[in-house]
């Protein structure tokens, strides 16, 4: 009050100002709002930007991936050299080992290269079959063992191309890389595309990235996600078996049962500790707990299985708390009413009416799990693994990979093919995130019911 | 008889268990004439929980325990002579227990019985060979005692599961007849299962707590065992981190934590004031088209696996900023940085600390904006000085939970940050963090009584400390923020 009392020459003074035209101050002022809309505008930008980059990032690495490169042979099934004494007897084929197979890809290789006219200076024989994966001679024993009979006839055999050729195709090697490159020569690329224009090498969807197991450091065009897949379902299979159940059971007791008193404190206090706690301590856990005191075997989708159980169970104990207060207390009130037990009027009334808010969450609790990498790392899940697991249960024991580790795992090595398999790899892991996160929506509007 | 089986088994019990007792209650009921005090289903449930839930807590337990009694019985066995020098008894153990599961497979691949295999000994028959014809491979010739004990052990385990078969199924027999003899229309049916019921739920709740107190003490004893090998000086004080796995390895952590701040700290420096931002606007000026869009793709930034992160810091960030940073700066040339880490982690915190924020903004109480705005304020000017100094212990919170975050974050810096333990400032070199080393001493075949392996659980108690710590002065500042307005 004073000061205005104080200052009446001021007052006195009147300042030329008008409503309809802005003083200096209205027009600082109302350039910092604008200054300041801009900068939340352009925070949005960055983070829209950042999000788009990454995905043209991983889809322009990865997309072609999907692709492969296939080589298509007449391969005649030599019986002088597969089958010596010509009884057929399998325990006497399997005597022929791979490099036993790698004559007749070569000779397959020469008679296509004949027909299509495509003779290059300067690639020999053993050049030219250089274009085909050495993966093939293996998958082509593994047919001759399958079917001993068809020794002696000339079958068309889709194979897969060598890794650099794709590469060619796709344009991750060129000439002048393939110049300075011990595995595959100019010459050679040159083969290759005249072989193309044949038809003999032709790009095919790739559906060994989803069903082939792992390969070998310089095999990169016959590595699959099989291993991987199948790991990670067994594990889902498994974090939903033991996380559901429990998270569900702890939700009901913490939310309509327990007392409010120091235990029930510790608990919640617990489980959201347990929210905020880095996924690597929990692959310590699990390589402390489950491996080294239990004794479970290394790279299990068991041991995997247990460890993002835990990992889940707070993100599933969060969604269903909130599922199962949202059910009006009115519900419970009616069925106690009518003579309902308490334990009758969770579950018969409440649990069903907050079901799908507790699936909705187990889902992305799953979609979370799904995509965890570090703790798997520590359990031994980056072992090579090539073999299949066996069927459940036995197969929850056995060796497996998991899908966001086979992205490590090809990071790690050395040939550029794999970071085009990663990429791909990471793509199939989001399609699958994708799907559950939509499945989880198209639950909440389907089913949530609002009081 | 595998596990599975018997659980199979047990729970195959408990269905019928329900079957009969549901029927007995009611041809009781019948019989004399009374009414059931519960549901006949009651009757049935508490017959079938009596029967399964106790067997199968003791198959549980069983394979929990036994695993143990049997190591230690079979390491008093093995002589000290038996040890290598300068080796460890638990060395000996692992080839024990190796050759005692190879055995089993070496009789069903050559035929053997019992009784060949009792006639079998170490000086007798080439073990190694043999054993590693049928995939047991061994680093060494066994030894005479190492073999008895295995013999031993694998005696053992077989007794074992027997009698584990034996008092799973009998208990559950027991258990489920003793309800079964106690049905009765008198029966308080709903009671009995209802209790029992209740116990699971208790039973379920303290998962958590068990799992915390596996963490804590598996990373506590595993850093005691470190710490008599190691002195816990040099680790908290020395500032080389040098492992080396012939010995004589200098393991300190400073340059690890130097690694793990600047990177977290570069993260935060690029998503607090970007999320912040992003939640100010939202929340205060988008329309409702451009909430519509921007808020979901934000959601989806936060529902990406951080291996993608991991994987687009490894091909796309790292040489970009190599090629058009670092290296005609002359800073650097190696793709793999702090700056990228902690850039790529940064988008990865974006929406952790814009959505945190966003609840926080919205909780201040909509008299302080329009008392602003009635003294004249732009909107502007009512955000930055009235909404976030009220907002400001829960905004302070939410970079703390973001801080927590990006401490324990794993692959990004895996990916991103470089393996060399350095104590730099420029952040185009490659830097390594607490994190990337707990993965590289823990992958790999490396023997698990070396310090330089239980280092990382040293490393890991560290870093759960870290971010407890920080979680919890989270917490309990946006827990008070919270009730202020409330």
């Amino acid at each position: 009050m004073t000061d205005l009392t104080a200052s009446p020459a001021n007052a006195a003074a009147p300042r030329p100002s008008s409503l309809l035209t802005l003083d200096a101050r209205t027009k600082r002022r109302n350039a910092a709002e604008a200054r300041f809309r801009m900068m939340g505008a352009i925070a949005v930008a960055i983070a829209v930007l950042a999000l788009v980059g990454l995905l043209v990032s991983i889809l322009g690495n990865g997309l072609s991936s999907f692709r492969q490169t296939h080589v298509t042979l007449e391969v005649f099934l030599d019986p002088a050299k597969l089958d010596k004494a010509g009884d057929r007897d399998p325990a006497k084929i399997a005597k022929v080992t791979t490099f036993g197979y790698a004559p007749l890809i070569q000779a397959a290789m020469q008679t296509a290269i004949e027909k299509a006219g495509a003779t290059t200076e300067g690639v020999n024989a053993k050049q030219a079959a250089g274009l085909i994966s050495d993966e093939a001679a293996a998958t082509l024993r593994r047919f001759v063992m399958a079917h001993p009979e068809r020794i002696g006839e000339t079958l068309s055999f889709p194979m897969l191309a060598n890794g650099r050729v794709d590469g060619y195709f796709k344009g991750r090697v060129t000439m002048e890389s393939a110049a300075l490159d011990r595995n595959i020569s100019p010459e050679q690329l040159q083969l290759a595309d005249k072989l193309r224009a044949a038809g003999v090498i032709e790009m095919k969807f790739n559906w060994g990235l989803f069903t082939a197991p792992d390969a070998s450091d310089t095999r990169p065009e016959a590595a699959g996600l099989g291993v991987a897949i199948l790991g990670s379902a067994y594990m889902m299979l498994i974090v939903l078996v033991l996380a559901l159940p429990i998270g569900v059971a702890a939700s009901i007791y913490l939310e309509e049962f327990a007392p409010k008193n120091r235990w029930t404190d510790l608990i919640e206090v617990n489980i959201s500790n347990l929210a905020a706690v880095p996924s690597i301590v929990f692959g310590i856990l699990g390589l402390a707990v489950f491996i080294n005191f239990v004794g479970l075997p290394q790279s299990a989708p068991i041991v995997g299985g247990l460890v993002l159980t835990l990992m889940t169970l707070p993100t599933i104990i969060i969604a269903t708390r909130a599922a199962l207060k949202a059910v009006p207390p009115s519900i419970r009130d009616a069925a106690l009413g009518v003579g309902a037990s308490k334990m009758q009027s969770i579950m018969h009334h409440v649990l069903p009416l907050a079901a799908p808010g507790i699936l909705t969450g187990t889902i992305i609790g799953l979609a979370q799990a799904l995509g965890e990498t570090a703790p798997l790392l520590l359990i031994g899940m980056v072992a090579f693994v090539r073999e299949y697991p066996g069927a459940p249960p036995e197969g929850f024991f056995d060796p497996a990979s998991a899908l966001p580790v086979q992205v490590y795992n090809w990071t790690q090595r050395g040939d550029p093919a794999f970071i085009e398999r990663a990429s791909g790899a990471i793509i199939v892991l989001l399609i699958f995130l994708m799907a559950m996160n939509i499945i989880a929506i198209i639950l909440r509007r389907r089913f949530e019911r609002r009081w | 008889m595998s596990v599975g089986l018997i659980a199979l088994i047990v729970l195959g019990m408990a269905v019928v268990g329900y079957v009969i007792g549901r029927s007995r209650s009611l041809s009781l009921a019948a019989s004399q004439d009374r009414r059931l005090h519960s549901l006949p289903s009651y009757y049935g449930q508490a017959v079938a929980l009596f029967t399964a839930v106790p067997a199968l807590l003791v198959l549980g337990a069983w394979l929990f325990v036994q695993p143990i009694v049997v190591e230690t019985r079979v390491s008093e066995m093995i002589p000290e002579s038996a040890i290598p020098e300068g080796g460890a008894l638990s060395l000996v153990m692992a080839d024990v227990r190796r050759i005692a599961g190879g055995l089993d497979a070496l009789m069903t691949s050559a035929g053997l019985s019992e009784g060949d295999l009792a006639r079998m000994s170490a000086e007798t028959t080439n073990l190694r060979e043999r054993l590693g014809g049928v995939g047991v491979a061994l680093g060494s010739d066994v030894s005479a005692p190492v073999f008895e004990a295995a013999k031993a052990m694998r005696a053992a385990n077989n007794a074992g599961s027997l009698a584990m078969t034996i008092a799973v199924l009998a208990l559950a027999l027991v258990a489920g007849g003793y309800m079964l003899s106690r049905v009765s229309p008198d029966m308080r049916a709903r009671n009995i299962s209802e209790t029992f019921v209740k116990a699971l739920l208790i039973g379920a709740s303290t998962v958590a707590i068990l799992t915390t107190a596996g963490i804590v003490l598996s990373l506590l004893s595993e850093t005691i065992n470190f710490f008599r090998m190691y002195p816990a000086t040099e680790f908290f004080f020395s500032t080389v981190w040098n492992p080396q796995f012939r010995g004589g390895s200098e393991l300190g952590i400073i340059p690890l934590l130097w690694g793990t701040f600047y990177v977290s700290f570069v993260a935060l420096l690029f998503a607090v004031p970007i999320g912040l931002m992003i939640a100010i606007y939202l929340s205060e000026y988008a329309s409702k088209t451009v909430r519509s869009l921007a808020k979901p793709a934000i959601e989806v930034l936060a529902g990406i696996p951080t291996i993608v992160y991991g994987l687009f810091a490894l091909i796309t960030v790292g040489p970009l900023l190599r090629d058009w940073l670092a290296q005609p700066l002359g800073l650097g040339n190696s793709s793999s940085s702090v700056l990228t880490a902690g850039l790529v982690m940064g988008i990865m915190l974006i929406p952790f600390v814009s959505s945190l924020s966003d609840d926080i903004i919205n909780a201040v109480p909509q008299s302080l904006r329009d008392g602003s705005y009635g003294l004249g304020a732009t909107q502007s000017e009512t955000i930055r000085q009235v909404i976030l100094p009220a907002a400001l212990p829960g905004v302070v919170g939410a970079v703390l939970l973001a801080a927590s975050r990006a401490i324990g974050e794993t692959m990004i810096v895996v990916m991103g940050a470089g393996a060399a333990a350095k104590l730099s400032l420029n952040p185009l070199e490659a830097m390594t963090t607490v994190t990337v080393k707990i993965v590289s001493q823990l992958t790999g075949d490396t023997e698990f009584a070396s310090p330089e392996t239980l280092v990382a659980f040293a490393l890991g108690l560290t870093l759960f400390t870290f971010t407890l710590g920080l979680n919890i002065v989270a917490l309990v500042i946006v827990r008070k923020y919270r009730e202020q307005y409330e």
